[in-house]
């Protein structure tokens, strides 16, 4: 029990102390200090406790019911508090509505009474944890620079950094404690702080805009809390399991409790609707692209390995009960047709962060097509793209958070030439780009992975797989070519990033490189375990194709030696402009003799992949989904 | 297949694939001249370009432009030896499309506005033909029970018979593939369409002649998909696929380029419907 109560406890200590430290320094050795700590406990759980076999934690029911109870009805109490000093009676009768329902739960069906086992580890949860505990370590090395230039730049914002390092911290200690809670009021109690969390991270600007998005985070994410406390009500009521191993297992291999999968799909699928929340799929992505409002590092942190990751968590989590029911294949259709719309309007962006937040939810549908069909080769790839996805998204979130920085913009178009202007941060973001769509990088191992066990399963849910992946191909690439391209002499701008900076996106870069050599170690040792654990079997990539793949990034591997020749035997002109070149090679005669300058600029094909048109259609058809999957469910 | 036969499949793809596709641009340049009313070069013409080109100084406006075409080349090259070793056909798909993501970026470093252009309307091609392609890997799968092109090989049925909304589809986006009208937005061989030469405006001297033979072992790997819904009947997959590449240059001649809109919209339709509808229909019976 010492593990996951150490994982969750630091952080939460270390956010108490950040709480209190008011010099900038002391702040920044304090998080530096507690991120490789923290980091390397995660991975020394990896280590010291392999072959990890599933523990079970008892925890007294009767201690843990009343503290939840307790600490359930505050944060609802806080919640309805900032609703009505900011008059946004939505959030005060949602938070109202909370506490009533954890009021019932808790007082009349003493929901928790009956958990014998509150805590518990296993395979899956450790992968996690690593993944919470290394990302979020490197994002959080990387935060105290940032926010220095932060406000550097906007004087005109309240310091507020010590409650921004607190919420941080407190957010990796929630996130431990989703991971590794096996009671769902457990569970739905660091839920709803992750919630909380993030709704206080995403405002702090502390701007009118700020705010807004920083509601609508809030009120959809409580829509989900709500589900979630009716499952663990619904389940109370028919004295269901509470207990997640209990729940999330095979009708055979006593998964259920004393029910039939009739009686716990309703609750299920609740648990998923709190889950789609969470992790923005449509009709609910609209929070997380208005979490953008919150300086780099949040967002960072929203869209790789926390919060977004505690939705698809959760998702896979109650994959086993999910597979072959029509609800399933409800949320699998959501996860597709959020792929495919996702990726579809992330052509038509020019905004770097907005095309990464599409691609980001784009990805968590692809996850949750996973978890929705729930087949063991779908739960394979799916934790293979959760790991993928939370590594590669992060670098390139920092990448853009510090390219702003330095550049003052973020849109791709100003991008050009920033292979000379900032030469290692472009390669970086060169790095996770491939990382995100090409092969042979991680993503792409699991986009294969995704496919036959779609194909498998219904080829139909292949069909948005085919067509997502084609856009997302042509938006990652038209970005690339940007960052490429060099029509004038650039200054460097590089300087003045500071080292811990660097050191944390130079980790993350190396990490992306890295795991796409070590995916088949980390896929044997840790999940191949799990899915035998949960399926009894298991189907990953013949290692034929791993050969052939360790092929192809040995040859991109080679890229860089290009270097050595640089310019040999070549003879440099300036590039063809449709006229006489005067000067330079960017500027030339047009055909009536006047000088004229030239511009490059990229397709964004908004007329025909417009945001507002594809997003309404998505909000439609997902919205129409859900209410089916509760229907079927019924 | 065992690893002398593979090793001899490979060498002789290596050496065989080039010679192949050589003769076969020749063979569209004399029919296209034909069909154009001229004599047209001798068929032996492009091995003639290549060997000049390879001679000729090489002119760059970006000192690293030539690396991605370099880089091109050797995946379009790799990605046969998947294919034909019987290798994993979601993973040839995958090698190609990264080989054809170096060519783009060349056309992208080259940083020049027509160059530029052509990238982007390269880009929009592989936007067009990337799901009609991957949908026909998975009704190969959904019919052989295996991604491997030396397991689809061996399926005892004629796959065209299970597969012909696929096999149209595929021979749909093989103009796009081939390069040729009205699909070839991102450069065309004909020069009453072209302004400038589109994505490998800037290239020159023996990057081009790479471009010209990466392209030939290109041709050789869509056409040997093309013989796979035939392979069966060999006689038949040699006919088929003959059959196949005159009529795409038919449609080369008979064509003008069209524009992306409607370039981009008719593949995706086709993948819809063809390509769709027949994977739901064999899964529907299965």
């Amino acid at each position: 029990m010492a593990a996951p109560l150490a994982l969750i406890g630091f952080p939460l200590l270390v956010a108490l102390i950040l709480l209190t430290v008011k010099s900038g320094a002391a702040r920044s050795i304090v998080v530096i200090a507690a991120s490789v700590l923290l980091a390397a406990g995660t991975l020394s759980l990896v280590f010291t406790h392999y072959p990890l076999t599933e523990a079970r934690f008892h925890v007294s029911p009767a201690l843990t019911r009343w503290a939840l109870l307790g600490l359930e009805l505050a944060l609802s109490a806080f919640v309805f508090a900032i609703g009505v000093r900011r008059r946004r009676l939505l959030v005060s009768l949602l938070a109202l509505l909370q506490a009533g329902l954890s009021a019932v739960t808790g007082l009349l069906f003493e929901a928790g009474a009956g958990v014998e086992h509150a805590l518990s580890a296993d395979k899956f949860s450790i992968i996690m944890a690593v993944i919470v505990g290394v990302v979020g370590s490197l994002i959080a090395v990387y935060s105290p620079g940032y926010m220095e230039a932060y406000h550097r730049h906007h004087g005109e914002l309240g310091d507020r950094r010590r409650l921004f390092f607190f919420l941080q911290f407190l957010f990796l200690s929630a996130m431990f404690g989703i991971l590794f809670s096996n009671s769902l009021p457990l569970l739905h109690l660091f839920w709803e702080v992750t919630t909380l969390c993030s709704f206080l991270l995403i405002g702090y600007d502390g701007t009118e805009q700020s705010r807004g998005k920083a509601f609508l985070a809030l009120v959809l994410n409580m829509l989900g809390g709500l589900a979630f406390s009716g499952a663990i009500l619904y389940l109370s009521a028919t004295s269901g399991p509470l207990e997640l191993d209990g729940l999330a297992r095979l009708e055979g291999l006593g998964g259920f409790g004393a029910l039939t999968r009739s009686g716990v799909i309703l609750p299920v699928v609740m648990l998923a609707f709190a889950g789609m929340t969470k992790s923005a799929q449509m009709p609910f992505s609209s929070w997380l692209l208005g979490a953008m409002a919150a300086p780099t590092p949040v967002s960072a942190l929203l869209h790789s390995s926390t919060m977004v990751k505690a939705g698809v968590y959760l998702i896979v989590r109650l994959a086993p009960v999910l597979q072959g029911s029509l609800p399933g294949v409800m949320i699998a259709l959501i996860g597709g047709v959020t792929f495919l719309l996702a990726s579809l309007i992330a052509i038509s962006q020019s905004d770097a962060k907005r095309v990464l937040a599409y691609s980001t939810v784009a990805n968590l549908g692809l996850i949750v097509m996973c978890g929705g069909i729930g087949t063991y080769e779908s739960v394979w790839a799916a934790i293979l793209l959760i790991i993928f996805h939370a590594i590669t998204k992060a670098l390139l979130f920092l990448s853009v958070g510090t390219i702003e920085q330095r550049t003052g913009s973020r849109d791709i178009e100003d991008m050009s030439g920033l292979i000379v202007s900032m030469p290692k941060l472009s390669i970086m973001v060169q790095i996770g780009i491939a990382g995100m769509f090409l092969a042979p990088f991680g993503m792409l191992v699991s986009k294969w992975a995704v496919l036959r066990a779609l194909v498998d399963f219904n080829p139909l849910l292949a069909v948005f797989v085919v067509f997502g992946s084609s856009a997302t191909l042509f938006f990652w690439v038209k970005w690339m070519g940007k960052l490429l391209e060099v029509t004038k002499a650039h200054q460097n701008l590089e300087r003045g990033i500071e080292a811990k900076q660097w050191a944390s996106l130079g980790a993350l870069a190396a990490l992306t490189l890295a795991i796409c050599g070590f995916y088949p170690l980390v896929s044997t040792l840790l999940i191949e375990p799990y899915v035998i654990d949960i399926y009894g079997t298991i189907r990953t990539m013949s290692p034929g194709n791993i050969l052939i793949m360790s092929i192809m990034l040995g040859l991109v591997a080679l890229f860089p030696l290009t270097f050595f020749v640089y310019g040999r035997r070549v003879k440099v002109v300036d590039p063809y402009l449709g006229g006489g070149n005067v000067d330079s090679s960017f500027s030339f005669q047009g055909a009536a003799g006047e000088v004229k300058s030239m511009r490059m600029s990229n397709y964004y094909l908004g007329k025909a992949f417009g945001e507002r048109t594809l997003s309404t259609a998505g909000l439609i058809a997902c919205a129409a989904l859900v209410l089916v999957s509760f229907g079927v469910a019924l | 297949m065992s690893l002398p036969w593979l090793i001899v499949a490979i060498a002789a793809y290596l050496v065989g694939a080039p010679l192949a596709g050589g003769l076969l641009a020749g063979i569209d340049r004399k029919l296209s001249a034909r069909l154009q009313g001229r004599w047209g070069p001798p068929i032996l013409q492009p091995f003639y370009d290549v060997a000049k080109l390879l001679q000729k100084e090489n002119i760059v406006v970006r000192r690293s432009q030539s690396f991605y075409i370099y880089f091109f080349f050797v995946f379009t090259v790799f990605t046969g030896g998947l294919f034909f070793s019987g290798g994993d056909l979601l993973l040839t798909i995958f090698a190609l499309t990264l080989a054809g993501i170096f060519f783009v970026l060349g056309a992208y470093k080259a940083s020049s506005p027509y160059s530029f252009i052509g990238a982007e309307r390269e880009l929009i091609q592989m936007m067009s033909y990337e799901p009609m392609v991957l949908l026909t890997a998975v009704g190969m799968y959904q019919v052989t029970g295996s991604f491997f092109v030396g397991d689809i090989l061996a399926a005892r049925r004629l796959l065209v018979l299970s597969l012909p909304g696929l096999f149209l589809g595929f021979v749909f986006i093989l103009v796009f593939k081939m390069r040729k009208s009205p699909f070839d937005l991102a450069g065309s061989h004909h020069a009453h369409q072209e302004i400038v030469r589109g994505v490998t405006t800037e290239f020159s001297g023996r990057t081009l002649a790479l471009i010209e033979v990466a392209h030939w072992y290109e041709t050789v790997v869509v056409l040997g998909v093309v013989a796979l819904f035939f392979a069966r009947i060999p006689w038949l997959a040699a006919a088929a696929t003959a059959a196949v590449y005159l009529f795409v240059i038919l449609v080369d001649n008979v064509f003008a380029r069209v524009k992306w809109q409607l370039a981009l919209a008719s593949a995706w339709i086709v993948a819809a419907t063809l390509g769709v509808g027949n994977i739901l229909v064999v899964f529907f019976l299965r």
